[in-house]
């Protein structure tokens, strides 16, 4: 046994073993050559984010600034998508709702991945009762539908926005789990994983520095796919009256309080919905985009 | 057979297991719920006495196994607010939420396949271009939205529908395509995949070989195996599409189990939102059982694995 085993040189062999030479950066650069769909996805992204970060320098009016005298009128040069009940300017609401809508997405999806590359390479590497304790328990969270988990967690630590984050952050790490911990099942078999235990290498440092690593393909999937779900689940809340509370802007707060003039003024629910639809659209693209190239083996799981 | 049985006893400690968590998650709420629902001026003793009737003095261990043995009878507790059992509510509401989600996903299996399959066939072109925009479209808008836009058209603009229910089978139309439109996308999706998929396998070149044109080879043949992982979608998708009851059922104003739980929620009525979340989970799990056993029946493969 060559003690200079390093796991690099095997990860590389691993690699070209299943017939994956490509880096991370190659791949993504094939995507945005081949699927011009996914690449224009991730461009309009790109955007979104720089609109919600310079929210208040693009914005033509303030979060709340209210007009009283100019109150539900219809789209116009002064107001593109009109104005509300309170004579606020929708675009200028709709810009100031993605950052919370966003953020909503993007920081519950980032905790989810952690608890479920936790509880995945927990269970995959050590296997025995922690697999069994935690894969039930994924069990349990993947069957009660997501909606109404979230309802318990939200009821139980009462409706606000904080809560919100806690509530999405909590409830769909179970599907990421059970992907890390197959992939654990079958890297924990591989040749540079027993090299690395047969000189002593902690099973923790294996899980985090050896395993994890070829786990991020799936893992940068997941994340996109489970952002534009976690949007989707923050605006059902919200539109429900028990996500993100007054005075915070949110896109589907913003339905849930223009619906009651869904007949007389429907652009007001219709440009938080079109919102909601274009940026979770985009990272569906993007998502089946990196799919087909880092991990085409999920396609049909 | 004896594989039938395993895997409905193996639903048993997951079954548990949402009774033990929802459950756990109800009763780490700070405070005092006799107390809560008494308001601020009544004395102690009432407290007292409204705590012991509500079985709240016990121990949660205590408490845990009446509430498993209560739910195993088919007994979820009293309402709160209402002083009803929950279990009389509940069956109350379901009829709405069975016909609304089986309503869904009829709808939602029937264009979904059907655009699937047109897509596979026309791979590559206008038509299948289209019909798979439209259905990441589907998938990618919140059920709000189209159900609004739905109410907003065909109900308000061309007055072909109700706006609310209102007891007609027309009044449950609009809310069933809301629900089923999501899933119709995610059908479309996997049923062309799989059947792009089973296209190339050797028994399709063989019935090519035969002479049979494309259309008899894909419906004759290719369909039938590429329907095994449309299926467990179909089941996924059944739970997804219990969640999306929740939002359809408070726009169209339908009394079903998705009402209850958000009433439940605004009126803190604990034991409702616990019977209605535990309810929609054992039907979600009887669901998937229900897929994976019809898969096993269908696919010969599996059976003998068994």
């Amino acid at each position: 046994m060559d003690s200079k085993v390093s796991p690099p040189t095997l990860t590389e062999e691993l690699k070209s073993q299943i017939g994956e030479k490509d880096g991370l950066k190659e791949k993504l650069l094939r995507m945005c050559r081949q699927n011009k769909l996914a690449a224009f996805s991730a461009g309009l992204i790109v955007i979104v984010l720089l609109l919600a970060l310079f929210a208040p320098a693009i914005a033509p009016y303030g979060e709340a600034e209210q007009d009283l005298l100019s109150r539900l009128q219809a789209p116009s040069a002064a107001h593109w998508f009109g104005t509300d009940e309170l004579g606020r300017d929708v675009l200028s609401r709709i810009l100031y709702g993605s950052r919370l809508s966003l953020t909503i997405g993007i920081l519950p999806s980032l905790i989810c991945l952690a608890i479920g590359i936790f509880f995945g390479l927990l269970a995959g590497y050590f296997g025995g009762w922690i697999d069994y304790v935690i894969m039930r328990l994924a069990d349990v969270m993947l069957s009660i539908p997501s909606l109404l988990l979230a309802m318990v967690v939200m009821y139980t630590l009462g409706q606000s926005t904080v809560n919100l984050f806690i509530a999405l952050s909590l409830t769909s790490w179970a599907s990421i789990a059970r992907v890390v911990r197959s992939h654990t099942l079958s890297l924990k078999e591989s040749e540079y994983v027993e090299a690395a235990r047969s000189i002593g290498v902690s099973g923790w440092k294996i899980m985090f520095r050896h395993i994890l690593p070829n786990c991020i393909p799936s893992l940068i999937v997941l994340f996109t796919l489970n952002v534009p779900s976690a949007i989707l689940s923050e605006s059902a809340l919200s539109f429900l009256g028990i996500g993100a509370q007054m005075p915070a802007a949110s896109w589907g707060l913003m339905v849930n309080q223009s619906k009651q003039f869904l007949f007389t003024q429907p652009w007001l629910s219709l440009a938080p919905c079109l919102a909601i639809m274009v940026t979770v659209l985009a990272f569906n693209f993007l998502g089946d985009g990196l799919r087909d190239v880092l991990d085409p083996y999920m396609k049909n799981q | 057979m004896r594989n039938v049985v395993k895997r409905i006893l193996g639903t048993i400690p997951v079954l548990i297991g949402v009774v033990l968590l929802i459950f756990i998650m109800l009763r780490i709420i700070p405070g005092d719920p006799a107390a809560m629902l008494l308001g601020e001026h009544v004395d102690q003793a009432t407290i007292d006495r409204l705590t012991e009737v509500m079985g709240l003095n016990r121990s949660l261990p205590a408490q845990f196994f009446g509430y498993l043995a209560g739910a195993v009878r088919g007994d979820l507790g009293v309402s709160y607010k209402y002083g009803r059992p929950v279990t009389e509510m509940i069956l109350e509401a379901f009829p709405y939420t069975v016909v609304l989600a089986l309503m869904a996903a009829v709808f939602a299996w029937l264009l979904g396949m059907a655009a699937g399959v047109v897509s596979a066939i026309h791979q590559n072109t206008l038509a299948d271009r289209l019909f798979m925009g439209t259905s990441l479209m589907g998938v990618s808008m919140p059920i709000f939205m189209t159900a609004l836009l739905l109410q907003y058209f065909l109900a308000f603009k061309v007055k072909l529908f109700p706006l609310t229910l209102n007891g007609t089978f027309a009044s449950m139309i609009l809310p069933a395509v809301a629900l089923g439109w999501n899933s119709a996308g995610s059908i479309a999706r996997m049923t062309r995949s799989s059947l792009l998929e089973v296209m190339q396998a050797d028994f399709v070149d063989t019935a090519r070989a035969k002479g049979l044109g494309k259309r008899a080879v894909i419906l004759g043949h290719a369909l039938k195996n590429a329907m095994l992982p449309v299926i467990t979608m179909m089941a996924l998708q059944f739970s997804s599409m219990l969640s999306g009851a929740v939002i359809t059922e408070s726009i169209f104003a339908i009394p079903g189990i998705g009402r209850l739980a958000t009433t439940a929620i605004q009126n803190r009525d604990m034991p409702v939102l616990q019977g209605t979340v535990l309810f929609t989970t054992v039907l979600v799990i009887a669901g998937n059982l229900a897929a994976d056993l019809l898969y096993s029946v269908l696919d010969p493969r599996i059976r003998k694995e068994a």
